[in-house]
């Protein structure tokens, strides 16, 4: 019915997603960034949240005590609000990705959309398990409730492992050949579950969203406490996250040195970026704090052969500079490693907060008494979002100018629609409306009056 | 039928799924949007809201199914499509958004005005996110989105003629199918009143849809000449009838109060439309590109169907399982069961082997990750950090929890 056109298929479909002269490229990359930031914290709820509100509720069968499943239900209503903010910034998160970026899609889609579709899946599993979760207290067995809940936690690994190996093949692209300027002989299988280069960023998101959920969480009852609020309820809401947080904090380092040694064997431009190294460099240094100039950090503190002994656990290795690329293929150093060492300072902080706890805990069996420690455990939760951010800005910045790592560029997949600035605008003024009504909406559930007696009478 | 058609069939059942149950979620809201401080006008808005309560989300992935199906088996479709229908998206996006916000937002609502103003916000941003995606449908059928990066006009490629006539059909059966589903919830329940007031509005929406579309073909016909012509020969015209006659069956069930099978024949009537409008166009799917054209490589296609099909053997137990409890009433607030009294077990010594156990765990796993470069004994040592935080977890905060005497901060 529709005209077919005469010339050979690929010579127009390779005609239609040439590179476009898009002047608002910074925009759409803020854009987008704007929606990951919005969209990753929440993300780390839906890891995390499941896990602690299911043992909650498996403390309340194996004891019996009416106040675990309290806690249980009002934390599952935070669950509930949360997963459905997560949910449309996700769905934004989809549009985008063509909205934005059409060139990378319509040329690459096929090589990691598997990816996506199996997080479709284990998202649609989520959804209808967190439906039958929520409304199925006190409408399910004790025993049938626990156990809708448990796939809700095993999804939330599942989706988050699929989104980043999507980012992993971004970083380190294979299952695919370019001839003539078009992707043939795709292989997906191959280019997702077969390319190693995701399993360091999974870990690493993954203990990152129980350090963002756990002392996020704990953050808001330390709050409380420092005003007074503190009964055996309010202390079980701190330890759960508080615990889980403490442990993974210090894991985190560990699996951010394993991190650091990845990027240095498979993207050493993305490295020299996080210190600011322009030349290659044996037995390099590493600044901490200072600003990259004509190719020097200045006003950085220097500790010599640092950096070295980081990226490749010797002192005196030999690590390549910026300059080994011409600059059009260097990453914006600045924003790189100021995100690096805000990422690596926080982080370093909230390990040494937990491994405090965790040592006071097992010496004295009881929480700190000293108001310092809950002060900083109020500050933690704030921080640790943004280290998160500080995090997947270090690892999306520093790729730059890369979309699909050394195959194409960021500003040959943008859109060539105008208006972007626009769009950009227009979802910044919701999203700040979205973030004030989230804050609305927590601080209400919170001030919904505890019914520790009337569960305490149901349960006899 | 070939391989290359495979995931548009899948996108089709899932456009068929989200137009019948998301649209109904769509149309739940519209009908939250009259305001009235009656109790009868309270009651509707109530089951209005409560009736898509566990089903909500669930029923919104199908959106995200259809669009990773797209770019995954039709990428450069889907680049096509999203670059120059990328007003009408985005449009459709904001009103997820509010739409997603204003759900999670009415469960803390205290007052009747904060309630109303949520309930205003989410029918608008429900009448709102349908018409967009009606506008971009209309402008794929009738041809306004080329191949490439924003090749066709942003804004005539969603506000024309066809794609104004697609948006309002849109609305007014989500509103229709929304109406059906509530009398039937109701009716459910056993509360008359409501199943008298949906079963007036289905009736009257019934006939407005009913008359949006036949208001639509004399447009279609001059507006988008191609699919008109596929409509109304062939397979195209079989399934407007179906369409037509499952929405008439619909109508008279819903007459007799017989809203049960109205459910599944409204369906019917929906679903009719979407493959009629897939058979009107095909081979193509955008001027110039067959589906063979557009489709992915075989290992592509392969690897995705497969991967579906697999990931469908959990899902659909799974669907199954939420519908059953939804429509067989084991979620309405009737049936609620007081807490079942839990019998506390006997307590257990509190020394355990869970402490050395994750000290070992955590000595084993940085060991692993700290001195070794191959990736796969990473992973190993990562999986033992992660026992370290689990067995760490349950030793620390299980005897934490239960002995906190000190109320001190």
């Amino acid at each position: 019915m529709i005209a077919a056109g005469h010339l050979p298929l690929a010579t127009i479909v390779a005609q239609a997603f040439q590179p476009v002269d898009q002047n608002y490229l910074l925009q759409a990359r803020q854009m987008q960034a704007l929606s990951f930031a919005t969209h990753i914290p929440l993300v780390c709820f839906g890891i995390a949240f499941p896990a602690m509100v299911v043992f909650v509720e498996w403390l309340h069968l194996r004891t019996g005590d009416p106040l675990y499943r309290t806690l249980a239900r009002r934390w599952s209503k935070v669950m509930a609000a949360l997963f459905a903010v997560g949910v449309v910034t996700g769905t934004i998160l989809s549009f985008e990705l063509g909205l934005l970026w059409p060139n990378f899609m319509a040329t690459f889609g096929d090589v990691f959309g598997l990816a996506f579709a199996i997080e479709g899946i284990s998202f649609f599993l989520e959804a209808i398990f967190i439906g039958v979760y929520i409304y199925g207290w006190g409408h399910l067995s004790p025993r049938a409730h626990l156990l809708s809940g448990i796939p809700i936690v095993i999804t939330g690994f599942t989706g988050s492992w699929m989104v980043i190996m999507v980012n992993g093949w971004m970083n380190h692209p294979t299952g695919f050949t370019v001839r003539g300027g078009q992707v043939v002989d795709v292989h997906p299988f191959h280019a997702l579950f077969e390319n190693s280069y995701f399993w360091h960023e999974l870990v690493h998101m993954y203990l990152a969203g129980y350090m963002v959920a756990g002392f996020m969480t704990a953050s808001v009852y330390a709050w409380g406490a420092l005003r007074g609020r503190w009964g055996r309820y309010e202390r079980t809401a701190l330890v759960i996250p508080l615990t889980i947080a403490a442990l993974a904090s210090p894991v985190q380092v560990v699996v951010g040195d394993w991190n650091g040694r990845t990027v240095a064997d498979n993207q050493p431009i993305k490295l020299a970026a996080l210190e600011g190294l322009s030349k290659t460099t044996k037995g390099a240094p590493e600044h901490i704090l200072g600003w990259y100039t004509n190719g020097e950090v200045e006003y950085g503190i220097k500790i010599p052969n640092l950096l070295s002994l980081l990226a490749y656990h010797d002192p005196n290795a030999e690590v390549q500079g910026l300059d080994t690329v011409p600059k059009r293929d260097q990453p914006p150093v600045n924003v790189v490693r100021f995100s690096f060492q805000t990422m690596v300072g926080v982080g370093t902080g909230l390990a040494l907060l937990g491994v405090f706890y965790l040592v006071a805990w097992l010496r004295l069996r009881r929480l700190p008494r000293s108001r310092w420690f809950y002060l900083a455990v109020g500050a933690a939760g704030p921080l640790a979002i943004v280290a998160l951010i500080a995090g997947w800005i270090t690892t999306e910045v520093g790729r730059q100018p890369w979309i699909v790592y050394h195959v194409m560029r960021t500003e040959d997949a943008v859109t060539g629609a105008s208006g972007i600035p626009v769009g950009y605008a227009t979802l910044a003024l919701v999203y700040l409306g979205l973030l004030g009504a989230v804050v609305w909406i927590l601080r209400r559930l919170a001030r919904a009056p505890l019914d520790l007696e009337e569960s305490a009478r149901v349960a006899g | 039928m070939s391989l290359a058609e495979v995931p548009l069939i899948l996108i089709l059942v899932g456009l068929a799924a989200y137009a019948v149950l998301g649209g109904a979620d769509f149309g739940a809201g519209f009908w939250q949007l009259p305001g009235g401080g009656s109790d009868d006008a309270r009651a509707i808005r109530e089951h209005a809201h409560h009736a898509m309560g566990p089903v909500w989300e669930a029923n919104h992935v199908w959106l995200i199914f259809v669009l990773v199906v797209c770019w995954t088996a039709y990428p450069t479709v889907f680049g096509s499509i999203a670059s120059t229908l990328c007003v009408a998206l985005f449009i459709a996006g904001l009103g997820i958004i509010l739409r997603g916000t204003a759900y999670a937002l009415r469960s803390g609502t205290r007052t009747m005005r904060e309630q109303r103003i949520v309930e205003e916000v989410f029918g608008v941003s429900s009448i709102l996110t349908p018409f967009a995606l009606g506008a971009a449908v209309g402008g794929i059928a009738s041809g306004r989105v080329p191949v490439g990066n924003a090749q066709g006009d942003l804004i005539t490629s969603w506000l024309n003629p066809t794609s104004a006539m697609i948006g309002a059909i849109a609305v007014a059966s989500a509103a229709y199918l929304a109406a059906v589903y509530l009398a039937a919830d109701a009716k459910r329940v056993g509360k008359t009143r409501l199943v008298q007031a949906f079963r007036t509005r289905a009736l009257i929406m019934g006939f407005v849809a009913g008359a949006v579309a036949l208001g639509a073909l004399p447009v279609i016909h001059a507006d988008a000449r191609p699919i008109w012509d596929g409509l109304t020969s062939g397979a195209g015209l079989a399934a407007v009838f179906a369409s037509a006659a499952a929405g008439l069956t619909t109508l008279i069930l819903v007459w007799q109060s017989r809203f049960e099978p109205a459910r599944a024949t409204a369906a019917v009537a929906v679903s009719a439309i979407i493959a009629g409008w897939a058979l009107a166009q095909r081979p193509y799917l955008l001027p110039g590109l067959t589906v063979d054209e557009a489709a992915a490589g075989r290992s592509t296609l392969i690897t995705l169907i497969v991967g579906i099909a697999l990931g469908a053997l959990l899902l659909v137990p799974s669907l199954a399982l939420l519908f059953d409890l939804v429509l067989k009433g084991r979620f309405d607030a009737e049936a609620e069961e007081p807490a079942a009294a839990v019998a506390a077990p006997p307590p257990r010594p509190q020394r355990s082997l869970l402490l050395p156990v994750a000290g070992g765990c955590a000595v084993v796993g940085a060991v692993l990750m700290f001195f070794f470069d191959s990736a796969w004994l990473n992973v190993v040592g990562a999986l033992f950090l992660f026992a370290f935080i689990a067995t760490g977890f349950v030793a620390l905060a299980r005897p934490a929890v239960a002995s906190g005497t000190d109320d001190q901060a």
